[in-house]
């Protein structure tokens, strides 16, 4: 059985896409399995230093995709999970130095050998996000409770149904419980019904995601934050258990039911 | 206006955001803005009204949704028949 490929994206930047990643695949490498996460987004640089792998960057993808280095040269061993690698971007060049052929040429070969192919995709709806979709067998988006970065997470569903990819699925993320119960947040009962896909986790607004980020240690390695638990219960609902949505979100009935429902992307190998 | 600011307050600033994007989202994802819909309209008005009488204020011409189709919708009322017995 071959890794699946899941991208991460969002279209609005900023909303968390690169912790979503991180946090995503140490959790599933936590669980034994083996998972490379690749940093599509080339020129803005920033897997490598939310995983606090940064000091230890030879090679890149671009190095890959030209030929400069094998690909295993350029894949960096996490040093705290077994079988957790990165394949940074290039730095100094821009996203027009690989193509959506290029992404799938090396998808290809780490599908082999792994079990899990996690792409972080940059911001925006152009070439960058081009190469990161062309691959995916599943499309996780991340969005915030907040109208642009709705409005963006509509428009990247749109093109990602035009890929004829299956429907991506939706990570809430940076949730205020207090401001939802005031009235005051989207819920995530209202973003499911504006944007029409499948939920597959809610991620509480926690200071603990910034700390854990100044360190370059993801925080689903310990599940002691909120946040930190929420991408745990993601990455086992991309393993296929059903895990009810966290208790910070189930606080009315419809989000209890919800839970209930929630899916997981791939189904068990 | 000020109606409507009390009435936002009142029942929080989530349910505008969601009122706002669902309306945002249908032009976005028809690709059809809010004046395109507009010139729609006068030209159905147009040729409606050369073989129906109509009531032209009453026409209304909108996008909704149903999950992710996009529908385009035109209410056109007929215009009374005055003349008609009761």
């Amino acid at each position: 059985m071959g890794a699946k490929v899941v991208t991460v994206t969002s279209g609005k930047g900023g909303v968390g896409k690169t912790t979503t990643t991180a946090n995503i695949a140490a959790a599933l490498a936590a669980a034994g399995h083996r998972v490379v996460c690749i940093d599509a987004d080339i020129g803005l640089r920033n897997l490598d230093l939310v995983m606090g792998l940064e000091n230890r960057i030879v090679y890149d993808l671009v190095d890959v995709v030209e030929g400069r280095c094998k690909l295993r040269q350029a894949m960096i061993k996490d040093k705290r999970v077994p079988n957790l690698y990165l394949i940074p971007a290039a730095q100094t060049r821009d996203k027009t130095a690989i193509s959506p052929e290029d992404m799938i040429e090396v998808t290809a070969q780490l599908r082999r050998d792994n079990d899990w192919i996690l792409i972080d995709s940059p911001a925006g709806i152009e070439g960058g996000f081009r190469n990161a979709l062309a691959p995916a067998d599943i499309v996780l988006i991340v969005t915030n409770p907040e109208v642009s970065a709705v409005r963006d997470a509509d428009r990247i569903i749109g093109l990602v149904e035009a890929e004829e990819k299956d429907p991506p699925k939706l990570i809430l993320n940076r949730v205020k419980p207090d401001m939802v119960r005031r009235g005051e947040m989207l819920k995530a009962e209202d973003v499911l019904e504006v944007l029409a896909i499948e939920l597959i986790g809610v991620v509480p607004e926690d200071e603990q995601v910034l700390t854990a980020s100044n360190r370059g240690t993801p925080l689903a390695l310990d599940g002691r934050s909120r946040a930190g638990r929420a991408f745990q219960a993601i990455a086992r609902r991309l393993m296929g258990e059903q895990v009810p949505l966290e208790e910070f979100a189930a606080e009315d009935g419809f989000l209890r039911r919800l839970s209930r429902k929630v899916r997981t992307g791939g189904q068990p190998a | 206006m000020i109606l409507d600011w009390l009435r936002g307050r009142e029942r929080g600033s989530a349910r505008t955001a969601k009122e706002r994007l669902q309306f945002v989202l249908v032009h976005d994802r028809a690709g059809v803005s809010a004046s395109t819909l507009e010139a729609l309209k006068d030209e159905l008005i147009e040729a409606i009204s050369r073989h129906v009488e109509i009531d032209r204020e009453g026409v209304s011409v909108s996008l909704t949704k149903d999950r992710r189709r996009q529908r385009l919708v035109a209410d056109i009322p007929l215009a009374e028949r005055r003349t008609a017995k009761h």
